[in-house]
């Protein structure tokens, strides 16, 4: 029995737990042990609790730990006791094992690491039992805690090699744990420089459990430590952390690939550091590791093979030098390690120990916050957020943080800090990598020529593109508009095709595999804004020996700068070993399987190209090119895709996979999500040289190099995009990352083709696949003479011959019939025709039938208009769709009780308020989205429900655009944003990077308005159940689950078909890992993605679901006719336009959207009444009322698998299975309670000003927020005068200080901010200065975190230091003073004026469409930081003539710079006291040249425009005079 | 998409005509071309739905969206090739179709929809201009021999698909040239013939066969038909057309619409026929009973012949000016409808009864009483005659054309002697799935099976029992279903 591991139950599986925490280290510089490190690392701990999360069980924390050096006296002294003399320090180790309790196991366990000590000449001196209080452990932890031993381990060999004791420790350590894999066995550390205490305990309990922890003599001069934020609550000892060299906090998003790839590596490596025994440790990493503990074993062996740990974690996460590093010799060294190992690419903040030495790094994106205080002692503390650890603010010498991809570095033997820079230097310096890279780079530009393309003949391209099922759409709607925009194509409403497995076409084997996309446990990168840190560079070739040193390594490396090849391109390849004189060598391989009826054709060809791979190897070949050209009559081609992933993962299984590249010739691949899968399962480069033949063929001789580039490009962005979405930045991660779930495809073909890809239902046999493939091929002229046209297609618009759609002429004219006469007759014609599932199965639901039970009588089934308030409409915004549908669809839901959602985009205030009739046009729901445009605090007390969107069906990971040509006035206003000016929303929100900033922001939401219930919107995918359970644990009260076929107002059309999975998994996962985490009461489930009838209903709430969103059959009910123009403002019936000509066009009344929801209740009622079920609460979670329908006779849906949607996880009572209770989210202690009480005389209007003095700690989070709500929910937005509340404060504040903080409040603070300081700014003031005592110099430290002024409104910011990243992102209109940024400054902002008086990070104003900046350099190099892409840099301009309140109007932001800058100024230094403020003012005159305006162009140009309009109209009233 | 905002720049124009004055002097067509700017800002219109209606609503469900964008973006040939992938006669279609398609296009939502039947017709007039109607010559012969009965639009559409598929077709036609009701049913000014004898031209190359003057069941049995071919297409139409069986029938004068169409369809193909005084119109008082489509074709012949006055009687009520969109869209509506023969002149009434042909030889005047139409307890509309004696009416008339449609096939030898199987309704019994007749190896298509409709209808009848017909012989089949 595994006691502290989980196993996969129905569509859990525990590889899915994602976690992230709160990190930190303390150690002293000068390497003195003492008790204080010790002290202060638990201390940490306690205070980082609000980053863990605590499950159904109180005491049952996520797991937290500590890493220290072993303290030799404490445990010297312990032996003494037992008689034991220890040897001296580091001549010994200690083990730390948990084991299994049953004594028998154990002492099975215990001899088996005795025999591995003895083999590798080490012996066991003690076993201790470590001495443990269990009352401290949660009574879910108590059944499943091991025992818990020492094992102190001395050296019996000569020495002869560095290092040698350690590596034998490892050697024994990986035999062991193969010998002991399927036990609970587990090493927490085994090292003779430090030891890890860990577990599954809160993280102020860590001491109380590990009474060592207590002992005085218990000392160290580091301590690394711990605390888990885990998505779901099973108790995993052995995931807890640190592991034995680090902690990590973050996610490694390419985890699969990297641990294919290290594991190949490590199969073929040598060091001449490895002792004889180090043979056969494979696998370096096992299967099911955690992606930290997977790192922590891929750090370790490169330690072990020589290198050190700062070079080893440079190594896997190297920072974004390909675009970014001035440095050559530096940028050297990375691209010539860049062909040694590829990235593991993710969110990751780290700290790493060998107990000499101590340092933490960051991943290239900066996506977790750290940061650090030096004091004058040499103590170091660096943790996730500043304020853990009381320090005397006059020994604070540094303040700093951990910088996007740099390192940071303590040597203890050294005893100093040694820095980012002086590291990479040292490093860089060692060889001169520029010659190495010279002797072994080959571009291709340098081979000769290969052959010419010819024009293919329009027969033969005819021939191909149908043998490789190319339809008319392929062209269409791919091809053509990427040659012609050089973009890819945007499509708008969601899928309502089959699923492949379902459809009666041919489907290309790519179209099973769905883009996984990151949600809340990590962001997704925007690819455009943030190109800085994206690569497609691509090198082929033999990958080198990890461990050789440039000497060594002689291979030659093919470089691509992007991995498309042209027709020219792969057979200059093809020709690669006569141009480089043997260097490098292709061969090609033919992947053809012969076209008989045989079945097992497909299996004995892929078996033979694996065995031709591998035998082209031996014979030399280092680029294996497979290629599907030569298909003729005889040979049908092998689905390129299955030919990849079988030979990657055949080459991986033999060691060879680092011997050679894979390059896939392909007339298969076209989309670009053909491309993706390709890469993800191992290609390096691809050649799809059918859509070069077909370009050429569509647009001749003449233009083809252009439109051969368009597409290139359009390739590689969409590339970069659709890795973005997962939040991985290069290529070499994401080759062979298999970041797909696959959705229709049997496990047999998986385990054998795919393996470590999720399929959840079964479905495909590779007979399957051969026949479908042998359907399409056989339509091919190859075989029949005739000409045939290409088929219509019919997935992106209806065809009648073409691909099958749920929504069609007569599905659509039915439902509006039915809601206009409110006919049930129509409607049963409607949905029967839906629900028809024996004729036409579209989606997963399809396939179930109900029980057959005994009926009761209709009029027992709960009434329509109850079931009716289960019901909401989507998020729509006002802007995507016309005021008309919008508000038609607030007053249908309101008036039924339902809930109708504002979408991204904010509500026109007047909306609030109640009409004469009692009718509402309030939205309930409000959301909060990426781009927080209209999101101000009166929006938000104005809720019933606050949604965050973390993800959208049909575009997951993905961001938006809104052109400026539809952001008209009233637009603007609701947004807050400038008429004519286009907005960008963030593919993330730039405060959820984590789960544990999930949890703050529902905590800032909940505080602003405690009454509304906050939603977190998730998009179906494998894994989301356990991202929902996190997300629960962040204290969500409500979740919804879109399903992949969700609509959209616009999304690039590979999206909207190919990211993400269907609802009736993610819902059914999601549903069962709350039910089985005991967290399902609290929270309400909500199912959306093209629900249309009360069957659909019915099968949400059996698989789990409280509530329904619904949001194309309310459109359609209200007039949408499928159009899918609604990207392009063109809507012929009013809804998706914002053209007052077509809005008129509006016939939608709330009336049709009542009907609607009343015949689908009413629906919902009758399979109740046939189900005998009276309440709609004692359907959820039922699956057992549902079987797979027996007459399903879809050929390729026979062996579909529904048991693991069925499954049905245990509880004890019924009322853990749906939304039976509320979460308590602890919010009468916040100091905001205090707040509100004092501040009364002012809310009441007694007097109209008061001031209030606190102190504050980092525990206290959202300060002002709950303060602002009240005031918001009395004054609105205009709140209260200036200064009406002021509010000093003293200390470090938590997160999100003065979040939504309301006109008329101040928050004065000596001190300094953490992350997140003034989001969603509404008007209110922050002021901050550092601490009364300090002697640094503010502006050459941090006084805020990340992410600061994240969607502001309006308000004020004077910050007397600086600001960590993404300063003023998507800032509306604060106006804030900062004396120095990080990377990112004014990112995506759009109104608003910023100041700052200092270094700013790279990427400046990145997607910048408003508002200016003003920036103080005297270095003149902010040039270089700044993307240009959207903003010019500017002089200052002198004065016009301006009236003192208009300066901040931002119509005015042409001019006046300089009066501008110096009231800024002033203010600031009146304020903070600002040195820096002080003395640019005492020479204002000479500094003003010092300062750059940044200014958008787009911004600027409607600025000229008015100016010019105000002009016009000037010289008629002159005329009219 | 032609042009994104291309419906939101130009209304519909609809096609200009030559006056009714100077096309009463001829029998040729008289609707003239969009000039080529208006076309193709009337071919920018179109949206390129996400559901194209008019696609949906097209009994061929021609490619609609895809051919619009193809005129606007002057690609001629491929708009030519997309339109005769669901078409084989698209020089009829757009001619002579009602144009369901226009009704079901987004556009009509408001009354504006795009000239697709205009666009159609530009299409395959540029081809013929051009020379671009060329034979489709399948060289591999399958040595299966078909003959198809009938030369009417379904006979025409599967003899020709089935040639292109290599078979050896023979089609048979009654009368003495091809094209059954195309031919001699609709009017010249609606429809030119050397249309159809430009696709006669065609399918001869292709390998089809034609034999006039052979009436099946007469000149050559069934049964040496089963012997001699490998299958049998029968498409004879449905040509029984409906009587009005009421006192003074019998008198001199009342014709159906079809032997008065016809006689004047010869002279305008050339034979030198005098038409007999009794089927003249000219200088007469002519009543049309009927307010179809073949109605106001007698109408348009009539007023050419120089009839002295044309009036045409509708039982059904007079239907709305303008329908109710919202309930009605995409599908064909109820509503007034004015045709262009109807523009040249012509008192149409509505509601009205015929109970009377009063005269003594010849017919010379019509009793007529006016109807309400009211809806039962069942929701059927029920006919009642109007009470008093306002509701009577004498009206004269000295022609009376019978224009009240067709009931079902005539039931000649062929259909008698040879066993197959009829409907209740009296067309000859098969599914639209197959299209297989009770006897083996007979299909049967067109009218002939559903009964009295469109020429869009016979032609996608013809396309489909040409697809089974192939399947039939050859177990798979490559045309189009």
């Amino acid at each position: 029995m595994r006691m502290f591991k989980r196993s996969k139950k129905g569509l859990y599986d525990p590889k899915n737990e994602k976690d992230s925490c709160g990190i930190g280290f303390v150690a002293n510089i000068y390497d003195i042990p003492s008790r204080k490190i010790v002290e202060n690392a638990l201390k940490v701990l306690g205070n980082l609790t609000h980053r863990g999360a605590v499950s159904a069980d109180p005491k049952a924390g996520d797991g937290v730990g500590i890493l220290v050096q072993i303290p030799h006296q404490f445990f010297q002294g312990e032996l003494s006791k037992k008689n034991v003399i220890l040897p001296r320090p580091d001549d010994y180790a200690i083990g730390m094992f948990f084991l299994p309790r049953d004594q028998e196991e154990k002492q099975h366990c215990i001899n088996v690491i005795d025999k591995y000590l003895t083999k590798l000449k080490l012996e066991n001196l003690f076993i201790r039992e470590v001495p443990r209080n269990n009352e401290v452990l949660g009574e879910s932890i108590k059944g499943n805690e091991p025992s818990v031993i020492q094992i102190f381990i001395k050296q019996k060999f000569q020495a002869s090699k560095i290092n040698e004791f350690e590596q034998r420790l490892f050697i024994a350590r990986r035999r062991i744990e193969i010998e002991l894999k399927s036990f609970d066995f587990y090493i927490s550390s085994l090292s003779s420089r430090v030891i890890v205490y860990k577990g599954m305990i809160m993280s102020d309990s860590l001491k109380d459990y590990y009474l060592d922890l207590k002992d005085e003599m218990f000392i160290s001069s580091l301590a690394i430590v711990h605390q888990r934020f885990s998505t779901n609550t099973f108790p995993s000892w052995e995931l807890a952390q640190p592991f034995r060299f680090l902690c990590h906090n973050g996610e490694i998003n390419t985890l699969r690939g990297n641990a294919n790839w290290m594991n190949a590596r490590a199969s073929v490596s040598n060091s001449d550091f490895f002792l004889k025994e180090f043979q056969n440790l494979n696998p370096l990493i096992f299967d099911g590791l955690s992606d930290s503990a997977a790192f922590d074993n891929a750090l370790e062996f490169l330690m072990m093979g020589g290198y050190s740990i700062e070079h080893a974690m440079m190594l896997l996460i190297p920072e974004a030098w390909e675009k970014n590093i001035q440095n050559s010799s530096m940028k050297d060294y990375y691209e010539y390690y860049s062909n040694y190992i590829e990235p593991w690419d993710g969110p990751a903040a780290m700290c790493f120990t060998n107990g000499k030495k101590i340092g933490a790094i960051l991943d290239r994106n900066g996506l977790r916050p750290s940061r650090y205080v030096q004091t004058d002692d040499g103590m170091i503390l660096l943790s996730s957020e500043m304020g853990v650890l009381d320090i005397d603010p006059k020994t604070v010498v540094k303040r700093w943080r951990l910088e996007p991809g740099k390192i940071f570095l303590i040597d203890l033997v050294e005893k100093r800090v040694i820095d980012n820079e002086e590291i990479k230097s040292k490093l860089s310096a060692k060889y001169d990598y520029r010659k190495s890279l010279d002797k072994s780079q080959i571009f291709l530009d340098d081979l000769e020529t290969g052959d010419e393309t010819t024009l293919l003949e329009e027969d033969t391209l005819r021939k191909m593109q149908v043998c490789f099922g190319y339809t008319k759409e392929d062209i269409n709607f791919f091809i053509e508009p990427i040659l012609k925009l050089g973009i890819e194509p945007i499509g708008s409403m969601g899928t309502d095709t089959p699923i492949s497995l379902l459809s009666d076409k041919p489907k290309l084997l790519f179209s099973y595999f769905k883009q996984c996309f990151a949600q809340v446990t990590n962001p997704p990168i925007d690819p455009i804004r943030e190109e800085l840190v994206m690569s497609l560079d691509m090198t082929l070739g033999e990958k080198p020996n990890i461990f050789d040193s440039p000497e060594q390594n002689t291979n030659a490396r093919l470089e691509l700068k992007q991995p498309i090849l042209t027709n020219k391109e792969i057979s200059k390849i093809k020709n690669i070993e006569n141009n480089t004189k043997g260097k490098l060598k292709a061969s090609v391989i033919d992947i053809l399987f012969k076209n008989s009826t045989k079945e097992i054709e497909l299996r004995d060809a892929l078996e033979r190209i694996c065995f031709e791979a591998k035998s082209q190897i031996l014979d030399g070949s280092n680029i294996l090119i497979l290629s599907d050209r030569n298909v003729s009559k005889v040979n049908a081609p092998i689905p390129s895709l299955l030919a990849v992933s079988a030979i990657h993962h055949y080459l991986i299984k033999e060691g060879l996979r680092m011997k050679t590249s894979l390059v896939i010739e392909t007339g298969e691949a076209r989309e670009l999500h053909h491309f993706a899968v390709l890469f993800g399962y191992g290609a390096e480069a691809i050649n799809p040289y059918l859509v070069f033949d077909t370009i050429h063929n569509l647009v001749g001789d003449k233009n083809y190099n252009v439109s051969e580039n368009n597409f290139i490009k359009a390739s590689g962005k969409a590339i970069q995009k659709i890795m973005s979405k997962m939040g991985i930045s290069t290529l070499k991660s994401y080759c062979g990352a298999q970041i797909f779930d696959a959705v229709g495809i049997s496990e047999d073909v998986i385990d054998k083709y795919f393996p470590g890809t999720a399929t959840l239902i079964g479905g495909l046999t590779l007979r399957q696949i051969k026949e479908e493939t042998i359907n399409r091929y056989s339509q091919s002229s190859l075989i029949n003479k005739e000409t045939t046209n290409l088929d219509v297609g019919g997935e992106y618009a209806f065809r009648i011959r073409g691909e099958k759609h749920a929504w069609s002429p007569k599905t659509i004219t039915n439902l509006q019939k039915a809601v206009r006469i409110n006919s049930k007759e129509s409607f049963k014609e409607f949905s029967d025709k839906i629900n028809d599932h024996n004729k036409s199965m579209f989606t997963i639901r399809s396939l179930f039938e109900f029980e057959k039970r005994r009926p009761i009588p209709l009029k027992n089934v709960e009434p329509a208009s109850e079931i009716v308030k289960r019901f909401s409409t989507g998020a729509m915004s006002y802007g995507s769709i016309s005021r008309e549908a919008h508000t038609t669809l607030a007053l249908a839901m309101n008036r039924i009780g339902g809930k109708s959602n504002t979408g991204e985009g904010g509500e026109e205030p007047e909306r609030f308020k109640t009409l004469k009739n009692g009718d509402s046009m309030k939205s309930a729901i409000k959301q909060v989205a990426s781009g927080r445009f209209g999101v101000t605090t009166e929006y938000l007390v104005n809720a019933k429900d606050i949604q965050i969107k973390i993800s959208q069906g049909a575009k997951p990971g993905e961001g938006g655009q809104l052109p400026g040509h539809k952001v008209d006035d009233k637009i603007a206003s609701v947004r807050h944003s400038t008429p004519g000016v286009g907005l960008i929303s963030p593919p993330p929100h730039h405060d959820i990077y984590s789960i544990e900033d999930l949890a703050q922001l529902i905590y800032d939401l909940k505080n602003v308005n405690q009454q509304a219930r906050i939603s977190v919107k998730l998009v179906s995918e494998f894994g989301v159940g356990v991202v929902a359970a996190g997300v629960t644990k962040c204290k969500a009260d409500h979740i919804t689950i879109a399903g992949y076929d969700g609509g959209t107002g616009a999304s690039p059309l590979t999206s909207i078909k190919n990211a993400g999975t269907p609802w009736e998994l993610g819902l059914a996962e999601t549903h069962q890992t709350l039910v089985m985490n005991k967290l399902r009461n609290r929270i309400s489930l909500q199912v959306d993605g093209g629900l249309k009838t009360g069957r659909d209903v019915v099968v949400g709430a059996l698989l789990g679901a409280d509530e329904f969103g619904f949001s194309t059959a309310p459109l359609v009910s209200v007039g949408c006719i499928m159009m899918r123009k609604c990207h392009l403002n063109t809507c012929p019936v009013g809804i998706a336009t914002q053209n007052e000509l077509l809005r008129k066009k509006f016939q939608g009344t709330p009336e049709h959207v009542i009907n609607y929801f009343f015949l689908v209740a009413e629906e919902v009622r009758e399979i109740m009444s046939e189900l005998g079920i009276e309440k709609f609460e004692d359907l959820i979670g039922r699956s057992e009322l549902m079987t797979k329908n027996k007459a399903i006779e879809h050929w390729k849906a026979k062996n579909i698998d529904l048991s693991k949607i069925l499954y049905k996880p245990e509880f004890e009572s019924r009322d853990e299975v749906f939304n039976s209770s509320e979460q308590n989210h602890d919010l009468d202690e916040v100091l905001d309670v205090k707040l509100i009480h004092e501040s009364s005389p002012v809310i009441e209007k007694k007097v109209s000003t008061i001031t209030i003095n606190k102190l504050v700690k980092n525990t206290d989070r959202s300060l002002g927020a709950m303060l602002s709500g009240v005031i918001a929910k009395k004054f609105g937005h205009k709140g209260l005068r200036e200064d009406s509340i002021v509010i000093n404060l003293e200390g470090t504040a938590g997160q999100s200080l003065g979040t939504f903080l309301s006109s008329g409040i101040t928050i004065s603070l000596s001190g300094e901010g953490n992350d997140y300081v003034g989001k969603g700014l509404s008007g209110g003031k922050i002021i901050i200065r550092p601490f009364k005592d300090s002697t640094y110099k503010p502006e050459k430290n941090i006084i805020v975190g990340n992410t600061v002024l994240y969607g502001a409104i309006s308000g004020e910011c004077y910050f007397s230091g600086m600001a960590g990243e993404r300063f003023a992102v998507r800032n509306s209109g604060a106006i804030a003073v900062v004396e120095g940024t990080g990377d990112h400054c004014c990112e995506y902002m759009t109104g608003g004026v910023i100041m700052v008086l200092g270094n700013t990070g790279v990427n400046f104003g990145a997607g910048m469409s408003g508002g200016i900046a003003y920036v103080y350099q005297k270095e003149k190099d902010f040039k270089n930081k700044c993307n240009m892409s959207m903003v010019n840099i500017l002089g200052v301009k002198k004065s016009k003539h301006i009236l003192p309140e208009k300066l901040f109007d931002k119509y005015n932001f042409l001019f006046n710079d300089e009066l501008r800058i110096k009231e800024m100024l002033k203010k600031h230094l009146n304020y903070t006291g600002s040195s820096v403020a002080e003395s640019i003012l005492d020479n204002f005159e000479n500094e003003l040249q010092n300062f750059v305006k940044i200014l958008p162009i787009d911004f600027e140009n409607v600025l000229l425009e008015r100016i010019s309009k105000e002009t016009d109209s000037k010289v008629v009233n002159l005329w009219q005079k | 998409m032609a042009k994104v905002t291309g419906f939101l720049e130009h209304d519909r124009a609809e096609s200009k005509s030559i006056a009714p004055k100077s096309r009463l002097r001829n029998f040729d067509e008289f609707v003239l071309p969009f000039p080529e700017k208006t076309l193709n800002e009337q071919a920018s219109r179109c949206m390129d739905c996400g559901i194209p209606y008019c696609h949906d609503s097209c009994p061929i469900n021609n490619i609609i969206p895809e051919w619009n964008n193809l005129v606007y973006e002057k690609d001629w040939k491929i708009a030519l090739d997309v339109l005769h992938s669901t078409n084989n006669f698209p020089e009829f279609t757009s001619r002579i179709c009602p144009a369901p398609c226009e009704a079901a296009c987004t556009l009509n939502i408001d009354d504006s929809p795009v000239t697709i039947k205009s666009i159609e017709r530009s299409i395959i007039d540029k081809a013929y201009e051009n020379g671009w109607i060329l034979p489709v010559i399948n060289n591999k012969k399958t040595n299966k021999k078909i003959a198809v009965v009938g030369s009417g639009p379904a006979g025409l559409a599967c003899s020709q698909q089935l040639a292109r598929a290599g078979h050896d077709v023979k089609l048979f036609e009654k009368n003495d040239r091809i094209g059954g009701l195309l031919r001699y049913g609709i009017p010249n000014f609606k429809m030119e013939k050397h249309l159809i004898d430009n696709r006669i031209e065609q399918m001869k190359l292709e390998g089809v066969s034609f034999e006039c003057n052979v009436k099946i069941g007469e000149d050559i049995s069934m049964n040496r038909l089963l012997k001699d071919f490998d299958a049998i297409v029968l498409a004879c139409g449905s040509e029984q057309p409906r009587d009005l069986k009421i006192p003074g029938r019998d008198l001199k004068g009342i014709h159906f619409a079809m032997d008065f169409l016809t006689r004047q369809n010869k002279i305008c193909e050339g034979d030198k026929i005098e038409i007999e005084p009794e089927f003249s119109a000219k200088n007469k008082n002519v009543i049309v009973i009927g307010g179809g489509d073949t109605g106001s074709d007698c109408i348009g012949t009539s007023n050419r012949q120089g009839a002295k006055s044309v009036t045409q009687l509708e039982i059904l009520e007079k239907p709305p000016a303008k329908e109710n969109k919202m309930l009605t869209w995409p599908n064909w509506p109820l509503k007034l409808r004015t045709s262009s023969s109807h523009e040249e002149g012509a008192n149409r009434n509505w509601s009205v009864s015929t109970k009377l042909f009063n005269g003594q030889k010849n017919v010379e005047s019509l009793t007529l009483k006016k109807v309400e139409w009211k809806k039962n307890e069942e929701g059927q509309m029920v006919i009642k005659d109007s009470q008093g004696k306002e509701s009577e009416v004498e009206l004269k008339a000295d022609l009376v054309l019978l224009a009240m449609g067709f009931v079902h096939p005539i039931k000649d030898k062929l259909i008698k002697d040879s066993g197959i199987k009829l409907d209740k309704r009296g067309n000859v019994e098969a599914n639209d799935i197959d299209y297989k007749t009770n006897i083996k190896k007979v299909f049967v298509s067109g009218d002939m099976r559903r009964g009295q409709s469109l020429v869009v209808w016979a032609i996608k009848e013809g396309r489909q029992v040409a697809h089974n017909v192939d399947k039939f012989l050859m177990g798979t089949t490559k045309l189009p279903f």
